[in-house]
């Protein structure tokens, strides 16, 4: 068994002056005094990367400056999978008896210590160097062409992929450290700029600075104990150009592996945190999870089923769309967020039931699936 | 059509106006992304094929920013897979009105300092 013993977050937005190092830290040391334990008992470590500061030994920079000396430590690097990869060895290592108490770290300056082409640069290179590249792409165009096959298969409108911006942008104004604070109307996304059509400004989530942390034990260390009740991972293509069809991408290989190693099922799930770097991102992987019918997720969204008070909250800080997307740490906020509202402390934005969450992170252009399922145990 | 075994025959990835792929002796798996094998059966030297150009749109994405300066210069432009009658898929540039499943055939266009396929409708 492993548990998830203490969170940490940053705020997202512009933390001029931090390094990817300094976000990480911040981010560590509020992990390690929520799960009650002192730096020296973390003897493990795994963090991601940083685009801004690339480093071929990440974890262990991380560790010298942070001052650990750890039995375990290296880097993972899955894209915006990485956070729930890292959550998932940390879980295996644990029980494997390896390490006792892994810090999973990840924090990135992305929004003022590069340019925004810098970013949108870097991104792109997951694309492939001679057949893609070439042409000019950015990551918003790799979601964009998933989106235009999507939409055309099942009947799904620009109006039903802006529901989920709105969604997100309404939750985000409830937490003080999201990235956004202005409420957004499905017209303010219709109208906002054209990206890689059919995504719009608004349906792409922003270039964010910030750090995420949490700690994986072998035992509880509180009151309230999260347990990784079980996980699972899907890889299908690296390259848009090599996907297969829609409907056998990895999302729905993932959740099925995680359902089997869980025992669970998605009517026993009571909170939900998808990843969510587009509209259409979030879209199909709630689809996918069955999380809603084939093209029925922007109705679900516009009865309320995802909202706070609804039936399955959904990624109630804000998720990458509105809290903010700082790389690695990105998607690790989901895992924060989700553990405060399983352990009853996310204040005005607490659910009613969160004793079962259900996560999922998908790495390059739908390429890498992490699925995952925590469970309250007390 | 057979390249005889050598799998790097040269295509637009090499600024030749061609688009190339290769198909395995071994077990007929197509890949457009050039290697000395092949992926699905891993049996070596898959032979290299000059495809006809001739396709179908199966998806579309007109982008509308740009992260440097060369390829802002040609903003919009419309990234495309295609579906080729051969049987492979391709990312592609292509007319901007194109829609998911037009019939479409490539010629070749300047972006970026670069030669690469460009799909138009194909006529009747």
């Amino acid at each position: 068994m492993s548990f998830i013993t203490g969170v940490g977050l940053t705020a997202y937005g512009k933390h001029e002056g931090s390094s990817s190092l300094d976000l990480m830290s911040k981010a560590a040391e509020l992990a390690i005094a929520d799960a009650g334990l002192k730096r020296a008992e973390i003897d493990g470590i795994l963090c991601g990367y940083s685009t801004v500061s690339p480093h071929i030994m990440l974890a262990t920079v991380f560790a010298e400056h942070f001052g650990i000396k750890p039995v375990y430590a290296h880097a993972v690097q899955v894209g915006g999978a990485t956070g729930l990869a890292m959550a998932m060895l940390a879980h295996q290592l644990v029980e494997a008896g390896v390490i006792r108490h892994v810090l999973v770290v990840g924090g990135e300056n992305r929004l003022t210590g590069q340019s925004r082409d810098a970013s949108i640069l870097a991104l792109a290179q997951v694309g492939h160097p001679d057949y893609e590249v070439p042409l000019g792409p950015t990551i918003p165009a790799y979601y964009g062409l998933v989106a235009s096959r999507y939409m055309h298969e099942y009947g799904v409108t620009q109006q039903d992929l802006a529901e989920f911006a709105v969604l997100m942008r309404s939750h985000a104004l409830t937490h003080p450290g999201a990235q956004f604070h202005d409420a957004i109307t499905v017209a303010d996304v219709m109208a906002s700029k054209p990206v890689a059509m059919p995504l719009k400004l608004l349906d792409c989530c922003p270039v964010s600075d910030g750090g995420a942390a949490f700690v994986v034990s072998r035992e509880p260390t509180g009151a309230t104990d999260v347990r990784v009740r079980g996980c699972a991972q899907a890889h299908t293509h690296q390259h848009v150009t090599a996907a297969p069809a829609l409907s056998e991408l990895g999302a729905e290989i993932a959740i099925a592996r995680a359902k089997a190693a869980s025992g669970l099922a998605i009517s026993d799930v009571r909170y939900a945190a998808v990843y969510d770097s587009f509209t259409i991102t979030l879209a199909m992987l709630l689809e996918d999870l069955g999380l809603a019918a084939r093209g029925e997720a922007a109705a679900r969204v516009r009865s309320g089923h995802f909202s706070r008070d609804g039936a399955m909250p959904l990624n109630t800080h804000g998720g990458l769309l509105s809290y903010g997307h700082c790389g690695v740490g990105g998607a690790m906020a989901h895992l924060v967020e989700t553990h405060l509202q399983m352990t009853g402390r996310a204040d005005n934005r607490q659910v009613r039931d969160a004793s079962v969450a259900l996560l999922h992170g998908d790495g390059g252009v739908l390429s890498s699936h992490v699925s995952m399922f925590l469970e309250r145990v007390r | 059509m057979s390249g005889g075994g050598k799998y790097a025959m040269a295509d637009w990835t090499a600024g030749v106006e061609a688009i190339v792929y290769q198909s395995c002796a071994a077990c007929g798996n197509l890949q457009y992304f050039r290697r000395s094998f092949c992926c699905a059966c891993g049996a070596t030297d898959p032979v290299a094929n000059r495809a006809s150009g001739e396709g179908t749109v199966y998806a579309t994405s007109l982008v509308c920013r740009a992260a440097t300066p060369e390829t802002r210069a040609h903003i919009p432009y419309n990234i495309v897979l295609v579906d080729t009658v051969e049987g492979f898929r391709m990312m592609a540039h292509g007319d901007n009105d194109l829609s998911i499943g037009d019939k479409v055939t490539a010629r070749f266009a300047p972006f970026a300092g670069r030669l690469v396929p460009y799909f138009e409708k194909t006529k009747p």
